[in-house]
């Protein structure tokens, strides 16, 4: 299913009333069917969110569903690089898509700003100055679930993963800031639904705790089995198993958990205040992450957009750096590698009413950039 | 390594092949009878899952849920057999494949039209909740348990349909000769809906009792279907015995692999390392006893026919 959305300004009507009449071509490659469809839709959401909100009538946004699948992510990107003659990418979801589109689209002189994925490899040496990521780099997350586990004390944590590139990086990135032993390290297999064997594992290990990172429907069922299991060692995770669409679906099972987020609903500042409810207001669902960084992404290019033509590509990569915008998670600029430098926060998964959400509870790591800094030669 | 954990993880390869019985009796029962390749079974696993979850959010009961899985799916089976499926028997394998893929497509779309992208949330019932201490201290969920016995039991069902009932003689003579029964004056074509509703519904009864421990979501059925097929390739393709013992091989080889193939390998490799070969190695078990299978016996375990 593939689903094009032109915006010219907010309204539709207006759109059609102004044909062709935009000034600047943004293409947003995202998954909007299959299994990660709920992350691709909210990205889209909250991007376009922000879209509406500038008022501006100059801007086209075209969005096409990957589905998941890096080769389709490809011809999309060749579709809309070279028909639709869009002037930046952004969207993507998945590390292995983004490694497909973005070096390519880089190098065919397109800017990308990506809204979740940021792979290490485009981190360190194969940085551009023309990609930014907006959300974080890839280990941030996995960092800060480390640096929490070593504040609160833990000293023999059980850690699991799956087995591919991003799980071989989240359970690097937990060792990176975490000082205490292992209890067990596994790589589970990607996709798996089913872990009683991990969970006895990790009941027969001598564990005081449990780092996991399992994002989408893993999640889902690892919870859930853990919950039922009767092991009661406390969790840590990333955000990505504790997104707003996952935590309905995983109910009281999640209730307590810990995991560390750039970004929460209940983050004290005005632009996410105003983010929040409007996201709400309009498509009647509280924002995910995926949401809010898809907001920051929009609202970015919208800044340098004011400060730069696009055409003017110094101008534009300075304006965009400088990262002069309001962003949903408060203080933010961008190390040398075109990362964020941002605060990672741990969340604690509560029950507001019906609806199971996160709240901030402490600090993680204040000011965190990324790894691969030194690396990155532009 | 303790007695106790091999013993836990044995429950759990016993659980999940148990559990695969029930999708992989279906498939093999309508490739037996009808000679159908049947890409869609893993869409009537998660059609049973849906149902489930809806009728237990809608009434509270988990029980209600299961018999919404399995009226659900049956009733989905029923009709893609009606609508679909009939006119493929004498088609070969090629176009049942391509027209089973479509529905494949038709049932994901199909379903997220009708619930969104999200997850649907369906849980274990409190009264099955938790874990219960077995002989030997070994602690286990409770649900689990509960799900080796469900699976048995239906098990000893389909063997009893099968082996002493008038329907059961039917489709073992339908495996055998299907010209020879209708001339008998078998409806066939009822039989066949027949197979094909009590498939779906094994499917659903799997999608809906896994549903609870897992996630209940687009999509969840096409691991399972990969699975349910190496499974019946394993035991002989359209033997019920072949999936049980298939099924239990490949529960026991999926599970016990994934736990003692990292254990093996650290005894003469670093640990980061023994853990990702041995992580690897065992997504491979089941396939390479399938291939193991195949050299020793190429109709499978309990295969007739090539």
């Amino acid at each position: 299913m593939s689903l094009k959305t032109l915006t010219t300004g907010g309204l539709l009507c207006a759109a059609l009333a102004l044909p062709a009449a935009a000034e600047v071509k943004v293409g947003m490659i995202t998954t909007l069917s299959g299994g990660g469809a709920s992350l691709g839709i909210d990205t889209r959401d909250g991007f376009m969110l922000a879209i509406e909100q500038s008022g501006r009538t100059d801007l086209e946004v075209v969005i096409e569903d990957d589905q998941r699948k890096p080769d389709v992510a490809v011809q999309l990107a060749d579709k809309m690089i070279q028909s639709e003659k869009v002037d930046l990418l952004t969207g993507i979801v998945w590390s292995n898509l983004a490694m497909a589109v973005v070096p390519s689209a880089t190098a065919q002189g397109k800017f990308y700003l990506s809204t979740n994925a940021a792979p290490a490899q485009l981190a360190g040496r194969g940085c551009n100055a023309r990609y930014f990521s907006v959300s974080y780099q890839n280990d941030n997350l996995h960092e800060g679930a480390g640096a929490y586990a070593t504040q609160a004390g833990f000293k023999n944590t059980f850690i699991l993963a799956p087995n591919y590139p991003a799980g071989q990086d989240s359970l690097t990135g937990f060792k990176r800031f975490y000082e205490g032993d292992l209890a067990g390290e596994v790589y589970t297999k990607l996709g798996q639904t089913d872990y009683a064997a991990e969970i006895a594992q990790i009941r027969a290990s001598g564990a005081d705790s449990v780092f996991f990172f399992l994002p989408g429907g893993m999640g889902i069922s690892f919870l859930k089995q853990y919950a039922d299991s009767g092991v009661d060692l406390p969790l840590v995770g990333p955000a990505f198993s504790f997104d707003q669409g996952i935590l309905q679906a995983v109910g009281d099972a999640a209730l307590g958990v810990k995991n560390s987020s750039t970004w929460s609903k209940d983050l004290d500042n005005a632009a996410n205040a105003t983010f929040v409810e409007a996201f709400e207001a309009k498509y009647d669902r509280l924002p995910s992450i995926y949401a809010a960084q898809g907001y920051d992404t929009a609202n970015l290019m919208l800044s340098a957009l004011d400060k730069a033509e696009i055409s003017d590509e110094a101008g534009f990569g300075a304006a965009l750096k400088a990262a002069e915008f309001d962003s949903v998670r408060g203080e933010f600029s961008f190390a040398a590698n075109n990362h964020p430098i941002q605060n990672v926060y741990v969340r604690e998964v509560i029950k507001e009413g019906d609806i199971f959400t996160n709240k901030i509870v402490a600090t993680a790591m204040e000011d965190r950039a990324n790894a691969y800094v030194d690396d990155c030669k532009m | 390594m303790t007695t106790t954990l091999i013993l836990e993880q044995f429950l759990n390869g016993l659980q999940s092949g148990i559990m695969l019985f029930l999708m992989a009796a279906g498939l093999t029962l309508i490739f037996g009878v009808m000679g159908l390749i049947n890409l869609a079974h893993g869409s009537l696993y998660m059609v049973g899952a849906f149902c489930a979850a809806t009728a237990a959010a809608a009434t509270g009961s988990f029980a209600l849920g299961l018999v919404a899985a399995l009226a659900g799916a049956a009733a989905a089976g029923a009709l893609i057999e009606l609508v679909v499926i009939r006119r493929l028997y004498d088609r070969d394998h090629l176009d049942q494949v391509l027209a089973t893929f479509a529905l494949i497509l038709i049932f994901s779309e199909g379903t997220r039209w009708v619930f969104g992208s999200f997850p649907l949330y369906l849980d274990v019932p409190e009264a099955l909740s938790g874990p219960v201490t077995l002989p030997g201290g070994i602690q286990y969920p409770l649900y689990r348990l509960t799900l080796i016995l469900a699976g048995l039991a239906v098990a000893v069902g389909l063997f009893w349909l099968i082996a002493r009932t008038r329907i059961g003689v039917q489709i073992r003579a339908g495996e055998n000769d299907r010209e020879m029964i209708a001339a008998l004056g078998v409806d066939i074509d009822r039989l066949y809906t027949f197979i094909f509703a009590l498939g779906a519904a094994l499917a659903g009864l799997a999608g809906a009792l896994v549903g609870a421990i897992q996630s209940v979501q687009v999509g969840m059925g096409e691991p399972v279907l990969i699975l349910a097929f190496v499974t019946i390739v394993i035991g002989g393709i359209g033997s019920i015995k072949g999936a049980l013992v298939g099924a239990l091989l490949v529960g026991l080889t999926d599970t016990l692999g994934s736990v003692f193939l990292p254990e093996l390998f650290k005894l003469f490799m670093a640990p980061a390392a023994a853990t990702q070969t041995g992580a690897s190695l065992s997504s491979m078990a089941i396939y390479i006893l399938m291939a193991v299978v195949l050299i020793w016996r190429p109709t499978g375990l309990f295969g007739a026919r090539a």
